[in-house]
Parts: structure tokens; C-alpha cells; sequence
């Protein structure tokens, strides 16, 4: 009925010529002439509440070889390398679904965006290395033509650890690891560290590190719109909405021990929009789980984790959010210009924010102490009580500081041994984890992005091996511990 | 090309016609004007409805980077072959600067771009000073420029690839350089500036004219805290300072006498 009362009742109004528009050009106004038309059939026929053809526009699409759930950076970072390392143009489609477009409670944004490479594991290290390589020509893998090019705003200033007489010994190993990698780090004793940075307090502190080169702080903002806008260019589709639901499929194999294991594979993701009940389900080949504090609610939408516990089936994703508090705080006679980051035997860090005399830091409470992450509130008397107090020990001008303002953001900590969760999941054949990184996943995401694209594309990391990464770990007991975590 | 680097009135207003080199300048660090302003917007307009054009821009674009790299690769064999001075010196020769060893007369390519090779003797002779002014120089090519552990006096004005990054390589000179020039290089900022305190022994430095520095008066009194043994030269401290209600109101121009 309706397609002969097109060309009927609206027939006329098409080819006449209005003011405004031009001969034979249709598509420039699809979206006005599509209302147009909606409009006059409604005029036609006033009764029917028929909505002809329907507004998708904020709808993902129905098929998408790759659907990753999360978009920080860590997401992103997975999608660039996937787009980057596809063998034909054009090959893969990616869909990118974030709950919110507003980022308001996203780590990456709220982070304090520091990269360095003073770890203990060396995949780690060799992760910030070429993370610290990425950043440098971040104009040339994130170039999109006629946009201007990326300022990262980096402080190339360093990171200096201390160490107390009982991790001294720790430390120097650490360092000797650093180095083998071909990170660029000194230590320094006390004597030294006082000739180089008089306005330190160098009591309890018995060896320091100190980072030369690739360590520093960025704007981690400006790392998500580079690489937003890059992904953009290249085609990478994004959604605002929340998985709610995944379909999976299972398959009852024989292992070479002949047991028998179901093997899940998912192959519909169902995204519900905001403020609504409306969903769309995105047929999918792989989904990534990018999901940083909330990934382990996404892994159980796949069912990971339910099981028996103690086998494979029943082992969780142990990622939880962990709030932290951030405080910018202001101290005119403060230390000057070439202060690193500096990060304190308690665990209390600081650096500085800008030319005046700003600086902002923090300090990872106990396990006991740690805040209830329902909501990003900050604590006030925290910083009285347990950061003040270690900050004005080691720098004493911090004795007359004043605070600015505060905000808090969640680490995707992983309570089994805060490092990342990398590479598929043993059960759920297309589901890949890149989450989990505990407070250092903004350094680490170039390099972790394309160590996820290498396994999907490839089936196994080729450039940096990040195998004790893998899921398995958490089943098999054995801790991939990092020892410096702040 | 180092020509047209050089010259500052032609540095940011390149014609768009000229050969390759105008279609490429990444698009919005350059104020165009007037009919350059009209060229640039039909290119932005084809580049946005022609896939063809933005794939071609894209290709120059990578071509005129890899140009850059060719330029500073890093000249491990020379080194090996003729000591680390010589291949230092020959790495800023062939950029278009100008070395001198020690007790002997600055080297200079002249205008096709030749130099003498008499440098390639002098084994022992370490390099004394460097001029690089308006040479491609980036990240990579430091490499070779620190293979000069004897480095007395650097000048790095105008080179537009010096950023950060770079400034924080150059402490393994911290022991000899006692004079450094950053005047006029575009990506320098005061975040650089920062890791530049590891140069202990420097007496002289100059950072005038960097267009990156947001607050150019405050920096370089921070600097000058930082490095205290060091003559900082190059901004006044007074410039970006506002004038009282009660004073009258000067010519920006000229500098209030400190």
C-alpha cells in the first residue's frame, strides 16, 4: 500500500523545483527529504503510527568480525593494532562499545598519566619501552591527514623510586633486570641523591633509582582523541550502549587425555542502549574484553567462572575496581623544575603539575584501608593522614602545602598478582582479555594492543612474549608477581 | 629544502603548488593567508570526498618522514671504521652543519653541499663544537651526535625535529657542554627544559624565541633557579608581566630595563 502511495500523493512534490535545491541532487539532503517524506505520509494517512523507516543511526551494526567491549585506551590501543596489522584493507570490521561517551568514570582519563619503566618482570619493561617508542612518534602512527598534529604535552623528567635498607637489595636487582632490558636507569646514593635534589629529606632512604630517558608523564586525554580520531579515519566503528548479554554456542571435545571439555564460543553480542530497553544484537567472530574496572562483570555475562570452584570452568577473572584518590595540592616553595616523579619508601607519590608550583600525588592505601568503590567520592582526611604526613618527611617544604582540589579514579587491579590478563580464554575460544593492568595500564596499552592484535591475527605474540599474561595462570596457581607497584 | 627551513619568512607559509612539499605540511599547524587560504580549503575539501587525494597526501606524507629517517640513520660502521669524532662529524656535515675539532678551523659545507674530507685524519681530534642550525635532526640521529663525548658548545637553533624527547637524551654530554642553543626551535618546550638540569657544567645557554614555551618570562626564571651556575640568555624576565594601574603604559616592544 505504501509503495503505490508514493508515487501517487508525493510523486509531484519530488519533481518540482523549490528554491534551495539543486537538479539531480539527492543525496545531499537524504536525511531532510527521508523527513520530508515521513511527514507526508503521516499527513496521508493520519491513523497509522507506522514508523516507515525507522532512525538507527545510534544503533551498532548488525554483523562486526570484532566486537570490543570498552573503550579507554587499553579498547582503542586493540583496535588501532588490529586495523594496523590486517593483511588487506579493509579486512576486518571492528566495533567499539562504550557505555560512556562522557568517559566520567574511566581510568584512562582520570589517570595521572605517567609512564615509566621501572618494573621487575621484563615483559613489562620491554611493554613500556616500545609504549615509550609509540608516544615518541605518536605523529606517525596516529597520522590522519588535514588534522593537526598530536601534542602530548610529555614531561620527559623521570621517575625516582626510593628504597628503605630491606628493599635495597630488591631494588638493586630490579635495576640490573632494567638495564639488561635497555631501559636507561641509575642508581644513586643518598650522598648523591641530596647533591642532585637538595630539597630531599634523605633520611630512611638507602638506595634511590632514577630514570633517565622514556620515563616521564603525558595527557592521557590526548592520547584517547589521537587515537579516536585515527581509528575514526581508518574506519572503526564506535557505539554508545552496554553489553548485556552474550549468545554462545558449545562444542563437547575430547582432550589428548580424553577427558571431556565444553568449549564456549560466543557468537552474538546483545548491546542495550542508554535510558532505554531497546538492544541490538551484533553478530560477532571475536570479542575483547577491554572492560578495565568491570571486566570481570563482563566475563561472567560469558560465563567464565561458573563452575565448580577449583577447575577450570569455576576460575573467576580476579579484576576488581579499586578507587584511588588523586590530590593536586599547591606550595610556592616547593621543589623546582627538574623534579621526577618521585615515589617514597611508603609508597606516597608526587609530582609537579605545570610551571606554578603546583604539584599532585597520591599514595595506594593498605589492603585494609582500601575506600568502598560504589562511587568515585574522595577522602579528605586521607591525604591528612596518610599522605601528608610521609610527603612533608621527605620533602619539607611540603610541610606548608595547600590543597587545590582532588578527584578519585579506579585501577582495574587484579587481586590475584596486579599484573595484566592478556590472550584468549581457554574455554571461551573468542573472548580475549586485555584488562587488569592494576594502575599501569595507560603505559602499557600501545604495546599490550598490539600484542592482543598479534594473537588474534596471528594466533601467538610475536614481538614481545607476553605468555605469562595469560589466563591460565589464575587456574594453574602461579603468580606473575611485579613487585613495584605504586 | 635545509634552505627553505632556513629562511624563517618562508618556514610556515609554504605555496601549495610547489612541487610536493606544500601538499603535505600537516594541516593545522600552519596559519595560511589570503589566496593560500582559499587553496588550502578546496584541498581540505577534496581531501574529505576523494578518497584518492587523502590516500596521495597520506603517501607524501610518509615519504617526506621517511626522508627524515633516511637522514638520520645511525652510522654504526663509519663509527668502527674511522672513530666515533669522525662519524660524528661526518653525520652533521652531511645535515648541512658545521663541526670543529679541536685547535683546528670549523668545517662547513658550502652551498652544493660538499665539505672537505680532511676530518676523516683526525682520529684523536675530538669535536670541539657543533653548529646544527636548521639541520633535520631528530630523536635517531642524536645517536650519532653523542657519539662526541667531548662536546664543548652545541647549537641546535631553528632544527624543526629537536623536541623533548631530544633534550632528554643529551645528558651522557653533562661532563663537557658548556654552551647550548635552542633559539627558534619550533617543538621545544618548557617540559623539555626541564631535563636539561643533568648539564651541570653548562655556562651558557640561550632559549630565546620558542614559540612552544607557554610562559616564556616564568620558565626562564625557573631555569635559571635550576641551573644556577648558567647564564641564561634570551628572555626577559619581565615579558608576559602585566603593567600596574599606575604606570603608563609602555611599548611591549622594548624590554623593561630589569
Amino acid at each position: 500500500m505504501i509503495r503505490r502511495v508514493l508515487p501517487h500523493g508525493l510523486g509531484r512534490g519530488l519533481l518540482t523545483r523549490r528554491p534551495g535545491t539543486r537538479r539531480g541532487g539527492f543525496s545531499l539532503d537524504w536525511d531532510g527529504k527521508v523527513s520530508e517524506i515521513k511527514k507526508k505520509i503521516k499527513s496521508i494517512l493520519p491513523g497509522t503510527p507506522c514508523d516507515v523507516l525507522p532512525d538507527t543511526s545510534h544503533l551498532p551494526p548488525e554483523h562486526s568480525d570484532v566486537v570490543i567491549v570498552g573503550g579507554g585506551v587499553l579498547g582503542l590501543s586493540v583496535a588501532y593494532w588490529l586495523k594496523q596489522l590486517e593483511n588487506r584493507r579493509g579486512g576486518m570490521q571492528v566495533l567499539v562499545v562504550e557505555r560512556d561517551h562522557t568517559y566520567s568514570q574511566a581510568s584512562t582519563g582520570l589517570s595521572v598519566g605517567g609512564i615509566c619503566q621501572q618494573f621487575s618482570l621484563p615483559e613489562n619493561i620491554q611493554l613500556s619501552l616500545f609504549s615509550a617508542s609509540f608516544l615518541r612518534n605518536i605523529n606517525e602512527y596516529l597520522a590522519v591527514t588535514n588534522a593537526p598534529p598530536l601534542d602530548l604535552q610529555f614531561n620527559p623528567s623521570g621517575y625516582l623510586l626510593l628504597a628503605s635498607e630491606k628493599d635495597a637489595a630488591a631494588m638493586e636487582s630490579n635495576v640490573k633486570v632494567q638495564k639488561q632490558e635497555g631501559a636507561k636507569v641509575c642508581l644513586m646514593s643518598p650522598d648523591q641523591l641530596r647533591n642532585k635534589f637538595p630539597w630531599i629529606n634523605t633520611e630512611g632512604v638507602a638506595l634511590a633509582s632514577y630514570g633517565m630517558e622514556n620515563e616521564g608523564w603525558f595527557d592521557p586525554w590526548c592520547l584517547l582523541h589521537g587515537l579516536r580520531q585515527k581509528l575514526m579515519s581508518m574506519g572503526v566503528f564506535f557505539c554508545q550502549g552496554e553489553v548485556t548479554r552474550f549468545v554462545t554456542s558449545s562444542q563437547r571435545m575430547m582432550t589428548t587425555d580424553d577427558e571431556m571439555v565444553t568449549l564456549k564460543s560466543i557468537h552474538e553480542v546483545h548491546v542495550k542502549m542508554d535510558h532505554s530497553l531497546e538492544y541490538q544484537p551484533v553478530e560477532c567472530a571475536i570479542v575483547i574484553n577491554a572492560a578495565g574496572a568491570w571486566s570481570a562483570q563482563i566475563a561472567a555475562l560469558a560465563g567464565i567462572g561458573k563452575g565448580p570452584p577449583g577447575t577450570l570452568q569455576g576460575t573467576k577473572l580476579p579484576v576488581e575496581p579499586r578507587k584511588r584518590y588523586v590530590y593536586v595540592w599547591h606550595c610556592p616553595q616547593g621543589p623546582g623544575l627538574e623534579t621526577p616523579l618521585v615515589a617514597d619508601t611508603s609508597g606516597a607519590y608526587f609530582r609537579r603539575e605545570g610551571l606554578g608550583s603546583n604539584y599532585l600525588g597520591g599514595r595506594s592505601p593498605a589492603e585494609e584501608e582500601e575506600p568502598d568503590p560504589a562511587n568515585l567520592e574522595v577522602d579528605h582526611d586521607f591525604f591528612q593522614e596518610k599522605v601528608w604526613p610521609h610527603l612533608a618527611l621527605r620533602v619539607p617544604a611540603f610541610e606548608t602545602l595547600k590543597v587545590q582540589t582532588a578527584w578519585a579514579g579506579y585501577y582495574d587491579y587484579n587481586t590475584f598478582d596486579q599484573n595484566g590478563v592478556v590472550g584468549p580464554h581457554p574455554l571461551v575460544v573468542n573472548m580475549y582479555f586485555a584488562t587488569g593492568f592494576s594502575g599501569h595500564g595507560l603505559q602499557q596499552a600501545p604495546g599490550v594492543g598490539r600484542a592482543v592484535a598479534e594473537m588474534i591475527l596471528e594466533g601467538s605474540f610475536q614481538t614481545i612474549d607476553l605468555s605469562p599474561f595469560l589466563f591460565n595462570r589464575f587456574y594453574l596457581g602461579e603468580k606473575t608477581q611485579e613487585n613495584n607497584i605504586m | 629544502m635545509e634552505q627553505e627551513l632556513g629562511d624563517p619568512s618562508l618556514r610556515l607559509v609554504a605555496p601549495m603548488w610547489n612541487g610536493t612539499r606544500g601538499i603535505h605540511r600537516l594541516g593545522g599547524a600552519v596559519v595560511p593567508e589570503g589566496n593560500q587560504k582559499k587553496e588550502r580549503k578546496m584541498l581540505q575539501f577534496l581531501n574529505n570526498h576523494f578518497y584518492d587525494v587523502e590516500a596521495l597526501r597520506g603517501y607524501l606524507l610518509q615519504r617526506e618522514m621517511s626522508k627524515v629517517h633516511l637522514k638520520n640513520r645511525s652510522f654504526t660502521w663509519l663509527e668502527e671504521q674511522h672513530g666515533p669524532y669522525s662519524a660524528g662529524a661526518f653525520f652533521i656535515l652531511k645535515q648541512g652543519g658545521a663541526v670543529k675539532f679541536r685547535d683546528k678551523e670549523w668545517i662547513r659545507p658550502d652551498k652544493y653541499g660538499h665539505f672537505s674530507p680532511e676530518f676523516w685524519n683526525f682520529r684523536e681530534v675530538p669535536v670541539e663544537a657543533v653548529d646544527a642550525s636548521d639541520c633535520e635532526i631528530n630523536y635517531e640521529g642524536l645517536d650519532n651526535l653523542l657519539l662526541l663525548k667531548e662536546l664543548q658548545s652545541l647549537s641546535l637553533q631553528r632544527c624543526p625535529h629537536v623536541d623533548d624527547w631530544c633534550l632528554s637524551r643529551l645528558y651522557p654530554l653533562a661532563d663537557s657542554l658548556q654552551e647550548l642553543s635552542l633559539a627558534g626551535c619550533p617543538r621545544v618546550s618548557e617540559r623539555g627544559l626541564a631535563c636539561l638540569h643533568h648539564l651541570q657544567n653548562l655556562r651558557r645557554l640561550d632559549i630565546s624565541d620558542l614559540p612552544a614555551v607557554s610562559n616564556p618570562g616564568l620558565t626562564q626564571i625557573l631555569v635559571e633557579e635550576m641551573l644556577p651556575n648558567c647564564q641564561v640568555v634570551g628572555v626577559d624576565w619581565a615579558e608576559g608581566l602585566k603593567l600596574g594601574p599606575e604606570e603608563q603604559p609602555q611599548d611591549t616592544a622594548s624590554p623593561v630595563p630589569a
